[in-house]
């Protein structure tokens, strides 16, 4: 158990991060969404794996139960990277349209000489 | 209880949604409720300040909650100056994008800009460090709004790289206390204080990451080497007024660290000792440097003013490195001042930008008000570079003053002073080709038959009004240097007095016994 929670933090933080080291839009927005998922899953795991538990106290004697916080960190969040995706992919499609170039980097230099051109 | 504590989040919270679909077709009315919202946050933040100033920490318990459960907003005399000084800048800042119409050149400008004040308000008042990431969301995606408002092609694909940039150092954000519940289960700042002192030195590696990934990540907020690198692009393509607000964002992250590194992972914790400050202070020099030589190397105006606020940044991240009161308080100092003379700086070049009709530092024909925009820019030179008469000059003389340890000495003076000197040659340059020798090229005569092109038309008293405040407000904060120290003095006593922290949030009679296990029992 420990070992496949750790291993699949591991493989989706690598995967996300090489992702984002590609260095364009689209790569780079699934590499974030990569990134989410891991540390939704690491928040898991630091409130300790317990399995086949409720997350809430027994008052009929000790019942073992999973620590709730975790839980509603994960769900906060989840929403919140949800939301943060949705307008990374709405700001990557405008910078893609109004540049026509995907690239995340920008090239100080190539920027200046192609503003004092004409724009279509 | 007092319920004016949660008032910089609520107002700002309830006039968002207001001027987003209630008023988002009558820029008028937008304009006059904004206003209204943003003066009353200046009034509700100085009572705020009103309220500190005898001393007492004020608990703000959401749904009165008993303080490690529920989520609590501190008031202690930091907060209540970093809300002050941030509803003060919003103001002037408002006051310049209506009266230069940058808020038509969008949507929503009002709206964004309530929410990120909501945003920043939080972030400084709160007193978890889940909800600090909750707050910190909350200004982030206000600013992405802002940052591409007007949009163009580098503006979007400078926002995309700050959006991609900020998404990363949130990810961030949850692995560092996602490790901090792990280690301690508790997220309250004052719980967590209490936690870390009975995490013996050999058990503590895990928080030792946690401290130093949080402070990797205010890093990126406060621009400290080596994640500065997104500051210039952002801050050089977003529209002036934002840049201008975005002087506070900066100090968010400043803010952060001042906070979390002295409350929770404080110099006496045995658990963290040596972790952060031993990268700190290198941070902070190699980002002078980088922020000078930038000034000195910037081809157009709006990045030579990022790179200084980087620099002012380096500066500033050296007096909070040192982590005692004395550096403390040259720090705060030394923050207030960097806030407002870059707002000064970034509301001047947009009037000056949009005048020249062009960005770069090339020899053009001078604009009709070349004196004033002389005389202003001089000004915001003159406290930027941190030179007589201006509060740059005494916040720069405490920051060297703060870091004289024999051991540092050498280093941080000479910094601080080659980077003085390297900032005042840069900005000497730049305002010798923007002014004078602009002043000996002819206008370009039209030829005869062609249409008198369109002068701009000049910037009139409205325009001028928020620098010249600006300016107003560093005069005021060298002039009454002494009061204005004293309370910054007492504010970093209390910031370095945990324990008085922990005993205000969590009760007095809590602060002794080590807490019941997380869960058992409540």
């Amino acid at each position: 158990m420990e070992f496949v929670v750790a291993s699949a933090v591991g493989v989706l933080t690598a995967g996300g991060v090489y992702l984002i080291l590609r260095l364009r839009a689209f790569p780079v927005i699934l590499g974030l969404a990569l990134l989410s998922y891991a540390v939704n899953v690491f928040l898991f795991a630091s409130g300790r794996l317990v399995i086949n538990a409720p997350p809430v106290l027994s008052k009929y004697g000790d019942a073992t139960y999973t620590d709730p916080l975790p839980q509603a960190l994960v769900l906060t969040a989840i929403v919140i990277s949800f939301g943060m995706t949705a307008v990374l992919v709405m700001i990557a499609l405008a910078a893609y349209l109004e540049a026509e170039d995907d690239r995340i980097n920008m090239d100080d230099g190539q920027a200046e000489q192609e503003a004092g051109e004409p724009r279509p | 209880m007092n319920h004016m504590i949660i008032a910089p989040v609520i107002l700002p919270a309830l006039m968002a949604p207001l001027l987003g679909y209630v008023m988002r077709h009558d820029v008028a009315l937008a304009r006059r409720a904004s206003f209204a919202a943003t003066a009353l946050l200046v009034a509700v933040s100085l009572y705020l300040v009103s309220l500190t100033v005898d001393g007492a920490t004020h608990v703000y318990r959401l749904g009165d909650w008993p303080a490690p459960f529920g989520i609590v907003l501190v008031l202690d005399r930091l907060s209540a100056l970093m809300v002050s000084v941030t509803s003060i800048l919003a103001l002037i800042v408002l006051w310049h994008a209506v009266a230069t119409r940058w808020d038509e050149s969008g949507r929503h400008f009002h709206a964004l800009f309530q929410f990120q004040l909501m945003g920043i308000g939080g972030a400084f008042l709160t007193g978890d460090i889940f909800n600090l990431f909750v707050f910190f969301e909350v200004l982030l995606i206000a600013s992405y709004g802002l940052m591409i408002h007007g949009g163009g092609r580098d503006r979007m694909r400078a926002g995309l790289q700050y959006v991609v940039m900020n998404l990363a150092g949130s990810t961030l954000f949850l692995f560092a206390l996602g490790v901090l519940y792990a280690s301690t289960g508790t997220l309250n700042i004052a719980d967590l204080a209490l936690r870390l002192q009975e995490i013996p030195a050999e058990e503590a590696a895990l928080v030792r990451v946690a401290a130093v990934l949080l402070m990797v990540v205010f890093a990126v907020k406060a621009a400290l080497f080596p994640v500065q690198f997104w500051l210039p692009g952002t801050y050089s393509n977003a529209p002036a007024p934002v840049a201008a607000l975005f002087a506070i964002m900066t100090k968010v992250g400043a803010y952060a660290i001042l906070r979390v590194h002295t409350v929770v992972f404080g110099p006496d914790v045995a658990a963290t000792q040596g972790a952060v400050d031993a990268w700190l202070f290198p941070g902070a020099i190699v980002t002078i440097a980088i922020g000078a030589l930038g000034v000195l190397g910037a081809r157009r105006i709006m990045p030579l003013i990022a790179f200084s606020v980087v620099g002012s940044m380096g500066t500033l991240m050296l007096a909070v490195a040192a982590f005692t009161p004395e550096a403390s308080t040259a720090a705060l100092y030394y923050m207030v001042h960097s806030t407002f003379a870059a707002a000064a700086l970034f509301l001047l070049a947009d009037l000056l930008v949009a005048r020249r009709g062009d960005g770069s530092l090339a020899v053009l024909p001078a604009t009709a008000q070349n004196g004033l925009f002389a005389a202003l820019f001089f000004g915001g030179a003159v406290a930027m570079a941190g030179m007589p008469p201006l509060s740059g000059f005494l916040g720069k003389l405490l920051v060297l003053d703060a870091v004289r340890a024999p051991d540092m000495i050498a280093v941080s003076w000479s910094a601080v002073l080659a980077g003085s000197l390297v900032t005042i040659v840069g900005f000497a340059r730049a305002g010798s080709i923007l002014f004078w020798k602009s002043t000996v090229v002819a206008a370009v005569v039209p030829a005869q038959d062609a249409e008198p092109a369109e002068a701009p038309a000049l910037a009139g008293p409205t325009q001028v009004a928020p620098v010249m405040a600006t300016l107003g407000l560093l005069t005021a904060l060298s002039v009454f240097a002494g009061p204005a120290a004293a309370y910054f003095e007492q504010a970093s006593m209390q910031l370095h007095d945990a324990s008085g922290y922990v005993d205000a949030v969590l009760g007095e009679g809590n602060t002794g016994k080590p807490h019941a296990d997380a869960g058992g029992g409540h």
